[in-house]
């Protein structure tokens, strides 16, 4: 498994899932678990570069994937600019739900590059937060759409 | 002169960490060797434990040791669990054993735990170990758990009142006897949850050499855990550090010491290993307290005019099986509901139940958002049937600002009589009102209703104790390499204690916000802590940081004066220096002067002079500070499907002076869609049999983004007049009076049908049930019929 660049080779038990894989085998614990049962988003990462949820795939089913997860958004220790926008609007408190928050952005925004608010919002009902209320997160994901347009035009 | 930080929007200094997935959560901490462990927990509501047999378990491999209360120490096995807030009110002073000895008194209570290689063959071998039960009655229902003949939640209590206290002032029998109008409600509110993000964790190591147990745990109050630790294990107070390293929400659940800390702590130093627990979401459904259900039949007293005359009543309250946090809620609920208005008499009678449920414990707004609900829902009934604005017939009864501080003669849970310090309650109305457009609300709602929309407004008004005692401590320390080290029994669950503190330090001590370095939730880091709960964090530890700075400025500015041979009135310092305003203007870093504060071996201090550039300040508040505010909110109904719609939400807070609009705006906002998912969504439900039913994210209901829409928010305010800074707590008032709000607009959206509403979660099938029961269906056919 390629897992943000890297291959990553290890004996593993079937029922390891990909997060506990992520998190404890190759000491990534960026990616966070809040349910492992499928519906908080808190460990969404990009598999393939499509959203998934690491706390229910098997580690297994991912050999050979290329696996995505928020420690490589920062290059060289930088913000990027949505974690950069996520800091400018206060998008996180507790920071628990933020990778997933952040992978599942990550995506929308690279195919989708002028979100409005509405898609925003229906893109992040798989992301649950308990401390923001979103107001500040759907901001900071509309603000890194326009800093990041800003950026190709540069 | 560096920039003033105190009110400014700065930035988090947490973000950029847990931005990079460089957070460090308790399960994210390494430890070579650790052991995992997992709890065999009862399937039973209430049950006597007849015989454990852990043979199978062992036989699995991987598995290091299978544990019950047998193996505990001494204290552990006797004694059960401390009480952390005992009350001469309660009758039963029940908290459960860490391990169950005997009787199980809720599903999910620890029965024994299994510490295996991985936490995948520690859950596997828990299934395997077979306990003999022999099942009791359980209670379930609040209600059904106080009428005559109820099953006893504890087989050995005569029934199930854990406590029952009236809370009254004033002569409210004459003031209803004599009142033009009384009105009654009763209402009922559900269990939830405070739902973290991140579930509780414990992991403990125990160093042989110097004797030292290190306990890293998901806690809001880690050096309340010490001690309670220290008492359970027998061991002195120095020999446990706990930390709460990021802890992933807190929300009042996580201020509970748990039964999983010592046992976790205990097995480790049994074992000689390191153990760690994580909590899976199950767990926590069944296993973190939870809080809210309450039963309350009240009634109001009113004149003609709508002036309040007096408010009595019942309260009911469910404790669960034990009382882990004594009866705080139901007191805070009594002592909350006058609110912001003048009520001359009150009699609030007040029960508290057992069942067998797990615990209740304050979740954010800790019986507040009860409270106000039960007096919001008196005061829109009356302006309805008196045919008075629900704004205006507010105006009419709301202690005045010149009035403060107001004496609402009760007695708040800190023991001291309840007296408002400050605020403008008309003000925040007011301003609540105009961001709210409610002048021009009704035209819109007739335009919706020509549509066959229907849409609501609903007011909620509320004021909270905030910043209670009995201290936080902060130190302040100027380091060698010149920058300024703060420490604190403070902790953060998302709050930005961290940020706010280095803002308030940087202010008080004349350094840049950069230099400081806040540590928080580590009892090593500082002798005497509390820590977050009851909204108290800002009260506390900001202002014994602004005491403790202002202390090491004195310092700084006495050892640079005699350094420099200038007056300390010469001195000025800013930016991490000293420099003084005479002669060719000197300059001294704060690393040298920490350097020249250590002396020199074998010389005397200069006169006056302290070891070090450092002050450590308790502040400890004479009272509560009350915060206030108003929410107003925007509704549609959609009556086929039950669907509720918020289409503008408005708050006007008062948490006195702001020390970051940042980090403020973010706690009402947050605090707003937890209210959302009282009024609407979350409930946690129990069947007959005290088993619960909701224990998934699929199940329990949450707000997504979908849900909370952005609040427009207006400060008001009133500095309190008991603290140095002026300040007030800010993290529950977003909670608090939303369910009120939120429900009053659904109940105004459909008037048309004159559906009253006097419980949450308010979900589409109730709605609907409503509106079947109103015939509303029936009606909105006809019309439809007419308009075609
Ligand atoms: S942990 Fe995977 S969805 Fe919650
Ligand atoms: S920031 Fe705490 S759960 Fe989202």
């Amino acid at each position: 498994m390629r897992v943000n660049g890297v291959h990553y080779e290890r004996e593993i038990e079937p029922r390891m899932t990909l997060g506990d894989f992520l998190r404890h085998e190759i000491g990534l614990t960026g990616t966070h678990l809040g349910c492992e049962h499928g519906v908080c988003g808190a460990c969404t990462v990009l598999i393939d570069g499509r959203t998934g949820r690491s706390c229910l795939a098997f580690a297994m089913q991912e050999d050979g994937s290329e696996i995505t997860t928020v420690e490589s958004l920062a290059q060289g220790g930088e913000l990027n600019i949505l974690q950069q926008a996520f800091q400018d609007h206060h998008a996180l408190q507790c920071g628990f739900c933020t990778p997933g928050m952040l992978m599942t952005l990550t995506e929308l925004l690279r195919d989708n590059q002028n979100p409005n608010e509405t898609e925003v919002r229906e893109t992040l009902t798989g992301n649950l937060c308990r401390c923001t209320g979103y107001a500040a997160i759907v901001e900071a994901a509309l603000d890194a759409a326009q800093r990041l347009a800003a950026a190709r035009e540069a | 002169m560096g920039v003033k930080q105190f009110g400014a929007r700065v930035k988090r200094v947490e973000d950029p960490a847990l931005l990079k997935g460089q957070g460090r959560f308790v399960d994210d901490v390494k430890m070579p060797g650790v052991l995992h462990a997992c709890f065999v927990r009862t399937p039973f509501a209430h049950a006597f434990v007849r015989n454990i047999d852990s043979t199978a378990a062992l036989q699995l491999e991987g598995v290091v040791a299978v544990f019950t209360a047998a193996d505990m120490p001494q204290r552990m096995r006797d004694e059960r669990m401390p009480m952390l807030v005992p009350n001469a009110a309660i009758a039963a002073l029940r908290t459960q054993h860490a391990l169950a000895t005997h009787e199980i008194c809720y599903a999910g209570q620890t029965v024994a735990v299994v510490i295996a290689q991985s936490r995948y063959i520690a859950e596997d071998a828990a299934a395997l170990v077979d306990v003999d039960y022999e099942t009791l009655p359980a209670i379930s229902d609040l209600r059904s758990a106080v009428a005559p003949g109820a099953a006893v939640a504890h087989s050995d209590l005569p029934d199930n009142i854990a406590s029952s206290f009236k809370m009254e002032y004033g002569d409210v029998d004459a003031a209803f006897a004599s009142a033009p109008h009384v009105f009654e409600e009763k209402l009922w509110q559900h269990r939830g949850g405070g739902m973290a993000m991140e579930t509780r964790a414990v992991l403990a190591t125990h160093d042989p050499a110097t004797d030292m147990l290190t306990v890293w745990t998901g806690s809001q109050t880690p050096h309340i855990g010490r001690r309670m630790m220290a008492d359970m294990l027998d061991r002195s107070v120095e020999s446990i550090r706990c930390i709460a390293p990021d802890v992933g929400g807190g929300f009042g659940p996580k201020a509970i010491f748990y039964a999983e800390e010592p046992v976790i702590a205990a097995c480790a130093l049994k074992l000689g290993r390191p153990v760690k627990w994580v909590e899976d979401r199950r767990e926590h459904f069944m296993c973190a307290t939870q809080e809210r259900d309450q039963y309350w039949d009240v009634a109001l007293a009113v004149d003609a005019q709508g002036r309040i005359q007096g408010v009595r009543g019942a309260l009911l309250h469910d404790t669960g099986a034990f009382v882990p946090w004594g009866i705080i809620m139901p007191y805070i609920a009594a002592a909350t509901m006058p609110g912001p208005y003048v009520v001359p008499s009150y009699r609030l009678d007040v029960r508290v139940a057992l069942t067998n449920k797990v615990a209740t414990t304050p979740v954010r707004g800790a019986g507040r958002p009860q409270a106000v609900f039960a007096m919001e829902r008196l005061m829109d009934r009356a302006a309805r049937e008196l045919g008075i604005d629900p704004a205006e017939i507010r105006r009419r009864n709301f202690v005045q600002p010149e009035q403060m501080p107001y004496s609402v003669g009760l007695m708040f849970r800190d023991g001291k009589p309840l007296i408002y310090d400050s605020g403008d309650y008309p003000k925040g109305q007011s301003e609540a009102l105009r961001i709210a457009d409610y002048e021009g609300f009704r035209a819109r709602q007739s335009a919706a209703l020509a549509q066959g929309r229907y849409i609501g407004i609903g007011i909620g008004n509320y004021v909270e104790g905030t910043g209670l005692g009995p201290f936080e401590g902060v130190t302040v320390r100027v380091l060698q390499n010149g920058k300024v080290a703060v420490a604190t029994g403070a902790t953060q669950q998302g709050q930005g204690t961290r940020t706010t503190l280095a803002q308030i330090v940087a202010d008080s001590v004349g350094c840049r916000f950069e230099d400081v370095v806040v540590t928080v939730g580590d009892t090593a880091a500082i002798a005497n802590g509390v820590g977050a709960f009851a909204s108290r964090q800002a009260v506390n530890a900001g202002n014994s940081a602004t005491l403790a700075g202002t202390a090491v400025q004195a310092q700084i500015v006495q050892l640079a004066a005699q350094t420099l041979g200038v007056a300390p009135e010469d001195i000025d310092v800013a930016d991490g220096q000293a420099m003084a305003r005479t002669g060719n203007k000197p300059v001294l870093t704060f690393g040298e002067l920490a350097r020249l504060s250590q002396g020199m071996p074998g010389f005397s201090m200069q006169p006056g002079q302290t070891a070090g550039l450092e002050n450590t300040a308790y502040f400890t508040p004479p009272q509560a500070a009350y915060c206030s505010g108003t929410h107003v909110v925007e509704v549609e109904v959609d009556p086929e499907t039950g669907g509720v719609k918020i289409l503008r939400y408005s708050v006007a807070h008062d948490a006195g002076n702001i020390i970051n609009p940042l980090i403020v705006d973010g706690q009402v906002q947050g605090g707003v869609a937890h209210g959302v998912g009282n009024a609407l969504f979350e409930w946690m439900k129990y069947d007959e049999q005290g088993q619960p039913l909701t224990t998934s994210f699929a199940d329990y209901l949450i707000p997504m983004a979908t849900d909370v829409p952005t609040c427009e928010i207006a400060h008001v305010e009133t500095p309190s007049p008991l603290n140095p800074l002026g300040v007030k707590g800010a993290g529950e008032g977003g909670t608090i009076p939303a369910p009120a709000a939120i429900l009053a607009a659904v109940e105004d959206a459909l008037r048309p049908f004159d559906v009253h509403v006097t419980e949450t979660p308010l979900t589409p099938e109730r709605i609907v049930e409503l509106l079947e029961a109103a015939g509303a269906y029936e009606q909105i056919n006809s019309q439809i019929e007419e308009r075609a």
